[in-house]
């Protein structure tokens, strides 16, 4: 036993000394993965500042607080200091001009920024009085170039039952919940005090984006919806284990203003590349179209479950060329593929052309997060859930299991 | 009775009752625990997972959890009625529980019982006339 803990020891000395990670990464040649940090807490999403501070929102508190602050003060490589602000947990964050914008699940605020810091006695509450709900709850943000701010209001649902989840339980039609959720809603960015019905509900249909960004190349906002869960489980006569699996699409959407997706009443079958009515509303099991002819197409489409959690158009110039405005998009990985192997913990790439859509498929960028094959997310080593660009083009990855970071680099 | 008390201890003995086992000890291999597991897998595999385990933050694990173990009540009320936003062993699960209402007593009891002594749980049986109570007194 002793040897045992001693060949760990020496092996755990080895790995530290060498920043070799105990479960590398795969990424595409020329591509190198550091991790700045082993664990900072239960992250969501992140940004880096241009002095290059990594600032990591939490989703449950650390030491009290929710927003973690990491500093590679000696010039390692290592953003080895710690330190941890403001009291609420969430996902969102964002800067914008000399600001720093987070969110709780029922509120968005905003902080002076500068150097690395934020002035935390100067803080204004930009989006408040939201509903607190367990379910779909992430608060995500982004902001345009004119400083309007986005955030999600994800669907308290899967698909707008009467009873949610239940077996057998009706959708409600016309669905409630579009009201006040089940989209993205747009503020002033700058304006205080908020509240919901003060901020126009800007696309409908999303039954949640934790993932949306603004793309500055073709000015337009793009989020990726979560697909609604369990078509197996709640239709076994419908649908099988197998295409339980696979459905619906995980959707990359071009935001436009008015924009309708479909949620509750379609989803995207990325294997006929069509919106197709849900069971609840009348679906058959995947042919039936109905309504669901005149609601909005994604530009593309991953496989069902994979959980997009985060996007960001690379506008960096250490990547090769090809990068170039280009979208990456952090996958949180699956659950409810069970009783089938779960996927999706990964960092995809979609190379974007000049008219704002993407001019390839879509690429598997980062792989191997969670260690191996899993059947249950509960195996999985990391789980991406938020990406940044750092002023010197890196692009940074967090983990929402411990908090720990990568920062990938390019030799070009 | 010095009979009875006799045949109880070689039962122990035998190792038939552990202490967690009192009631109704329902044997794998028989018809109700594989009724158990079939029904496990069509309603809850896809959220609590082949594990047991859950899914961190969204399902909690059936696996080690006093809620499942523990007051028999408790869990049949979760299980008929569904339960949403109650912290699980001090952690904050996101998804709801939906209600299985539809299950009849019989089911009820042997999924109960499935979970009750799988993944590593050793609690004893929940009856049919157990789950029947529960239901009734809920009315």
């Amino acid at each position: 036993m002793k040897l045992l803990i001693g060949v760990a020891a020496a092996g755990a000395l080895a790995w530290m000394t060498s920043g070799q990670d105990p479960v590398p990464l795969k990424l595409p040649s020329g591509f190198t993965a550091t991790v700045v940090n082993e664990g900072v807490g239960k992250a969501r999403h992140i940004v880096v500042d241009a002095s290059g501070t990594i600032f990591v929102k939490l989703s449950k508190l650390e030491k009290g607080k929710g927003l973690a602050i990491l500093r590679d003060t000696d010039k390692d490589g290592k953003a080895e200091t710690v330190s941890y602000a403001t009291g609420y947990a969430g996902t969102g964050i964002a800067i914008w001009k000399d600001w720093l914008y987070d969110s709780s699940d029922s509120s968005v605020y905003r902080y002076p920024l500068k150097n690395g810091a934020i002035d935390e006695s100067k803080r204004e509450t930009i989006v408040t009085g939201l509903t607190f709900q367990r379910e779909h709850g992430s608060k995500s943000i982004t902001l345009d170039d004119a400083g309007h701010l986005y955030v999600n209001f994800g669907a308290p649902s899967n698909a707008c039952q009467e009873r949610n989840r239940q077996l057998g339980s009706k959708g409600m039609e016309p669905c409630p919940i579009l009201e006040w959720y089940g989209g993205i809603w747009q503020f002033d960015g700058a304006k205080k005090n908020q509240k919901q019905a003060d901020g126009v509900r800007f696309a409908t249909g999303i039954r949640n984006a934790v993932a949306l960004d603004w793309n500055p190349a073709s000015k337009q906002l793009y989020a990726l919806q979560h697909g609604r869960d369990d078509l197996h489980r709640l239709y076994p006569s419908l649908y099988t284990d197998e295409q339980n699996a696979e459905l619906p699409g995980e959707e990359f959407l071009l935001v436009k203003k008015g924009s309708d997706f479909g949620w509750p009443y379609c989803y995207y079958d990325w294997q006929t590349s069509k919106k197709v009515l849900a069971p609840e509303y009348g679906g058959d099991g995947g042919r039936k179209v109905g309504i669901c002819e005149g609601k909005d197409l994604p530009l593309l489409s991953f496989p069902g479950h994979w959980a997009p959690n985060d996007l960001l158009f690379y506008t960096g110039n250490q990547f090769p060329a090809r990068y170039k405005n280009g979208a990456f998009i952090c996958f949180h990985g699956s659950w409810n593929r069970s009783p089938l192997q779960q996927r999706g913990y990964l960092v995809a790439f979609i190379p974007m052309g000049k008219d704002g859509k993407p001019s390839g498929k879509y690429e598997i960028f980062a792989d191997n997060f969670a260690g191996g094959e899993i059947m249950s997310p509960g195996d999985a080593q990391a789980r991406p859930v938020g990406l940044a660009q750092g002023a010197d083009g890196a692009l940074y990855i967090s983990d929402s299991i411990n908090g720990k970071i990568w920062k990938i680099t390019s030799r070009k | 009775m010095k009979l009875i008390a006799a045949g109880f201890a070689l039962l122990l003995g035998m190792g038939f009752f552990s202490p967690d086992n009192q009631t109704s000890f329902i044997p794998s291999g028989t018809a109700a625990a594989d009724s158990g597991k079939q029904l496990y897998t069509t309603y809850c595999l896809s959220c609590h997972q082949a594990s047991g385990k859950g899914v961190p933050s969204l399902n909690p694990p059936l696996a080690g959890s006093s809620w499942v173990t523990g007051d028999k009540q408790r869990l049949i009320r979760v299980v008929l009625n569904g339960l949403e936003g109650e912290d699980i062993d001090g952690e904050t699960y996101n998804n709801v529980m939906p209600g299985h209402d539809f299950l009849t007593d019989q089911q009820l009891s042997e999924v109960l019982t499935y979970i009750r002594s799988s993944f590593g749980n050793k609690a004893d049986a929940v009856t049919a006339a157990e789950v029947k109570a529960v239901r009734s007194a809920g009315k």
